[in-house]
């Protein structure tokens, strides 16, 4: 099966009202050539989940300064102010997670769990409206997963089979969207043949990819 | 020496030779460079690595510490996925977090993310750290900018975690919360008149109370 498509057949796939994860930390392994497309495909009234809200003129933060995004689901705004004001002016829904949860919820999504007990929110207004339970004798909160129609994500290299590497801190989200959305895109810096990639070393199993796309083109 | 150097100092001093360190952003990120000789650090970076160091060559964009400055790492670094970062955070693999306050009370309560209607920036990892770091250290100067206090009896603002304070360093003194809020050391020049004229919290001297020694300012 070929994974292979051009970022301009990439734009085909969004619609509005999609929920979508996008990888990334303050942009670092953010599928800069996926959000273009994503930018120029017009769909709106999008629900996003990423780490971050990036910047307002690179990544994601883009989405959100065009109004593209209705709902956000992420740990960290403050580096885009435009999120900021779009919440307080009730132009924007923003679910704050902490970020370790963020994690969780994303890695369940794609694992077939119905979620994790965490102590992390507990006695703040990250309980409100969760399930709390405590087992040996510790109070926790039941969070859920979290999934997506489409994810984007970053990665160094991929063989033609979709296994992925990373590159430092660019792997952050990635591997955990890479199984938590129906229709999973990859870009890459470097598309090698099967083979090329030592398996001790893959990171994410291409089973999960759906599309591969070269940045800058293919 | 200005108080965010006087800060990070005796920060540096709290941390033993092997220790596993997340730094918050701003200040925090000040502190490897007051390690005492003898004393190195593991630092964890929370967008997925250990071993942080100094920028020491070109930037590499893809090398960032989690407030995204181009940062370097040392031999023995290691890279992983957001997941496993935050197990090594929750799971109490990382022996110390220390990281700001916009307010902390003597109950050992943290608020240091959103102040409601006005900035709303986020937790990030801020409620997993304090959560799950075996020494949760607020480094922070002691009044905000227009002077009020920092330090008190209940956060009014939303709290990041509720009770996970253990130590408080400022530029005018050291508190531990053990039962309460105990003034541990005091800045030289510094007298406990002035610590309660800044602090709105109510907090026990320690008997063993001591001017932080010369050489750790």
């Amino acid at each position: 099966m070929n994974k292979c498509m051009s970022l301009h057949e990439v734009k085909a796939v969004f619609r509005d009202g999609m929920t979508i994860m996008c990888g990334g930390f303050l942009g670092v392994g953010s599928p800069e050539g996926l959000v273009r497309e994503l930018m120029s495909n017009g769909a709106k009234n999008l629900t996003l989940i990423s780490n971050d809200s990036a910047f307002p003129d690179s990544g994601i933060g883009q989405l959100i300064a065009n109004k593209r995004v209705t709902r956000l689901i992420a740990s960290h705004i403050g580096t885009n102010p435009e999120t900021g004001r779009q919440m307080i002016a009730k132009e924007l829904e923003v679910i704050l997670v902490p970020q370790g949860t963020l994690a969780e919820r994303i890695r369940c999504g794609g694992a077939g769990l119905g979620g994790v007990l965490t102590e992390t929110g507990v006695g703040t207004l990250v309980e409100e409206g969760k399930i709390k339970l405590t087992a040996n004798s510790i109070k926790y909160l039941v969070e859920l997963p979290l999934r997506a129609d489409i994810a984007l994500i970053k990665a160094k290299r991929a063989d033609r089979a979709g296994n992925l590497v990373y590159e430092k801190a660019g792997r952050n989200f990635n591997p955990l969207m890479a199984l938590a959305a129906d229709l999973v895109i990859v870009e890459v810096d470097e598309l090698v043949d099967c083979g090329e990639i030592d398996p001790e070393t893959v990171i994410t199993p291409g089973v999960v990819i759906d599309k591969i796309v070269v940045s800058g083109g293919y | 020496m200005n108080a965010k150097e006087i800060i990070a100092r005796r920060v540096a001093r709290e941390l033993k030779n092997g220790d596993v360190v997340n730094l918050g952003i701003g200040l925090p990120t000040l502190i490897p460079n007051f390690l005492p000789s003898g004393i190195t650090i593991i630092v964890q970076s929370e967008n997925g690595f250990l071993g942080l160091g100094p920028l020491c060559d070109e930037p590499n964009p893809s090398l960032v510490n989690a407030g995204g400055e181009p940062c370097g790492i040392v031999a023995g670094a290691a890279f992983f996925d957001s997941a496993m970062s935050f197990a090594l955070i929750r799971g109490g693999h990382v022996d110390v977090s220390v990281l700001g306050a916009l307010q902390v009370d003597s109950l050992g309560n943290l608020a240091n993310w959103m102040v409601p209607g006005k900035r709303v920036p986020g937790m990030g990892g801020a409620m997993d750290l304090t959560t799950g770091a075996r020494h949760v250290i607020i480094a922070m100067e002691h009044c905000t900018k227009d002077g009020s206090a920092k330090i008190l009896t209940n956060c009014t603002l939303p709290l990041t975690c509720s009770g996970k304070v253990q130590t408080i360093v400022t530029e005018m003194a050291l508190f531990r919360i053990n039962n309460g809020l105990v003034l541990e050391e005091l800045c030289p020049g510094v007298s406990i008149a002035d610590v309660r004229n800044c602090t709105e919290a109510d907090f026990t001297v320690s008997p063993n109370c001591i001017a932080t020694p010369g050489e750790l300012i």
